[in-house]
């Protein structure tokens, strides 16, 4: 009888071509996700010392972090931005690597074609020069944002030298309220253990809260384990898994059954195990310039001086940052921007959930909503279902797929002291812009946001 | 390409913060370009220049004694966030050659094993007690990646443990790529079996 293992054990031992080192070993990465800003200076690389990209059939390509979200029949107008997409065009054809570029109908996040495509699948090993590649996770799949040196490896070798990181087992538990969606669970978890709480570690997401999710759902909590500091997220596939994946152009739903041993076996050993109470967690807002600085909607500012002594530094310089006193309530903090967007909340069911909150009604005066899909196809479907016109004529705009204003390398930013509720995953200092101030929510929060000019409590609604 | 690293003397320079991201260490408007160079002038940026471009005297990367600093002492989670590589680039390129911080973040380490940056991780009360014997002028520090061992000419020393195979890429100077592509045989294998 062989040692009962883990998801993330099982995913890790088929992949090992070779252990280098104790602990260290030689992976083999089934699928390499590549975008324009963090490739460049790998394919340079690769050019440089004459070294060819081992398998380009298992390595996608498709521009999002820099690209604008206005008119596609225009040129972009940041030349340097232009060049670096234009590089990863180049480097593309020369390597033979499929590329979604600015023209096709699968441009979108990186993180939400790979799923849309059926090339994200459960028992991969995946990687992407990107911290948000967790989100593949939620098929079960061992998903891990690397860097630009470990990109030109990949490209280079297929696979990548790992240490093997800890198991943590997020066990979250308990019914969800109407009005608290998947953000809300992902950030109070966060909220829990804090931003380095799973640092080292491989975060699976168990127990009937997570089983009830939908497969987008599940994406959201994945996408964000980066921010409790996780090497990566992964979720057990089911038939929810499966049925998803069912109608996805890349899949062969033969695989099924074996994708059905992909579990944690009873009696498994996680190093670290944290728990969570779903019907305990109201809709979340973040309060500071880290996604550990969060709180219920319904609760005020905090006041430094009654946080622990290691955290009353960083808290005071974030209150400093985020214009507000301790004390104050979080409902009713007035905003000045909206995004509805990013590869944690740009799917389709995010922009159903916020639309149902947002028909009938208008934007307030003074706010600047936007919703960017997370793809082009999210964006077809979504004026399929006229969702386009219930946020046009709310007063939203209506954009082009990208990672845009949630990391803002486009033109889409916050100005100096612009308050926003967004839908994205970080609210680090100038994150969405120099001097812009970030509230991380739900997207049914950000649309309650944008209708009422302030934060507020969806579940008033 | 890796840059070895044994052993290094080297004045430091403290910035006592903890949870630094990637975003404040290099800000996204200077990730544009398809080069690794030019990244030394944008590190901290925004925590660094006033709006009209002017050094802010109040930030520690300005003090005239942190102009020649090799060695950054810092907070936890140091280099969370996003994956960029251009903040170890940045990092380098200012002159740093080695971090010290109660706790790093897990992306950001493996980019610096990668380029020739030490993370050098030591308890929470040894990072303060450097921080501590700053104040009034830094001191030199000795970081020995051979022995695993922080030292500085006032008494100080500490032992940290560098990750075993980060290390021996550090202490080798490796070329990662070069090294695993020699695994041709075993990876070809691998392939074969499963396809």
């Amino acid at each position: 009888m062989s040692k009962p293992r883990t998801l993330f054990d099982r995913i890790w031992d088929a992949h090992v071509v070779r252990e280098v080192a104790d602990g260290v070993a030689l992976l083999y990465v089934d699928l390499h996700l590549v975008h324009e800003v963090t490739s460049p200076q790998a394919f340079a690389g690769l050019r440089r010392d004459g070294r060819r990209v081992r398998r380009p059939e298992r390595t996608l390509a498709t521009v999002d972090h820099n690209v604008p979200t206005g008119d596609r029949s225009l040129p972009i107008a940041d030349t340097i931005a232009a060049t670096q997409v234009e590089t990863l065009g180049t480097n593309a054809r020369e390597y033979g690597i499929e590329l979604f570029d600015l023209a096709s109908p699968g441009q979108g996040i990186v993180h939400v074609i790979g799923p849309e495509l059926g090339a994200t699948q459960p028992g991969m090993v995946i990687v992407c020069g990107d911290s948000h590649t967790a989100t593949h996770g939620a098929f079960g799949a061992f998903a891990v944002g690397i860097g630009t040196s470990e990109v030109e490896h990949v490209l280079a070798t297929q696979c990548l030298v790992m240490s093997k990181p800890k198991n943590l087992e997020a066990r979250i538990t308990g019914s969800r309220a109407p009005g608290v969606g998947a953000k809300d669970l992902i950030l109070a978890l966060i909220g829990k253990i804090g931003t380095a709480g799973a640092t080292g570690h491989v975060i699976e997401y168990a127990g009937d809260a997570i089983s009830a999710l939908s497969m987008e759902e599940r994406m959201t909590v994945c996408n964000m384990s980066i921010e409790a500091g996780a090497r990566a997220g992964m979720i057990a596939p089911d038939d929810v898994t499966f049925s998803y994946l069912a109608g996805k152009p890349r899949v062969d739903i033969g695989n099924i059954e074996r994708w059905r041993t992909l579990r944690t076996d009873r009696g498994a050993r996680f190093d670290t195990q944290v728990t969570l109470d779903a019907s305990a967690v109201a809709p979340q807002v973040t309060w500071g310039t880290s996604p550990g600085m969060v709180a219920d909607i319904t609760s005020r500012v905090p006041d430094p001086a009654d946080l622990p002594e290691q955290q009353q530094d960083a808290a005071r310089r974030a209150l400093d940052y985020m214009g507000l006193a301790p004390g104050t309530p979080l409902a009713g903090i007035p905003i000045d921007r909206v995004f509805l967007g990013s590869c944690t909340n740009a799917r389709i069911e995010d922009l159903r959930a916020a639309a149902t909150v947002v028909r009938g009604r208008h934007v307030a005066p003074r706010v600047r909503a936007m919703v960017v899909p997370g793809s082009q196809r999210v964006k077809a479907q979504a004026e399929q279902e006229g969702l386009d016109r219930v946020f046009r004529d709310a007063g939203f705009e209506w954009r082009n797929a990208g990672c845009s204003m949630c990391l803002g390398m486009n033109s889409d930013v916050l100005g100096p002291g612009e308050r926003c509720a967004s839908t994205s995953n970080r609210n680090f200092e100038g994150r969405q812009g120099k001097g812009g101030r970030t509230h991380l929510m739900s997207p049914q929060m950000a649309a309650a946001a944008a209708i009422e000019g302030h934060l507020v409590d969806v579940r008033g609604w | 390409m890796v840059k070895a690293f044994v052993r290094h003397r080297g004045r430091a320079v403290t910035l006592p913060r903890r949870d630094v991201d990637t975003d404040q260490i290099i800000p996204k408007q200077f990730l544009k370009g398809v080069d690794r160079t030019g990244f030394g002038p944008a590190l901290f940026f925004d925590w660094r220049y006033r709006a009209d471009g002017s050094p802010d005297p109040a930030f520690e990367l300005n003090s005239p004694a942190a102009q020649d600093a090799t060695i950054l002492i810092t907070g936890q989670n140091f280099g969370c966030g996003s994956s960029r590589e251009h903040a170890v680039w940045a990092l380098m390129q200012f002159g740093f050659r080695a971090v010290i911080a109660p706790s790093f973040a897990d992306i950001f380490t493996s980019n610096c094993y990668r380029n020739g940056l030490l993370p050098v991780q030591l308890a929470a009360a040894e990072v303060d007690a450097l921080i501590r014997s700053s104040e009034g002028g830094m001191r030199e520090i000795v970081v020995d990646l051979e022995t695993q061992v922080v030292q500085d000419d006032g008494g100080f020393s500490a032992r940290f443990r560098a990750d075993p195979y980060g290390r021996e890429l550090l202490l080798r100077g490796l070329d990662e790529i070069g090294r695993t592509l020699l695994e041709e045989t075993s990876i070809a294998a691998f392939e074969r079996e499963r396809e």
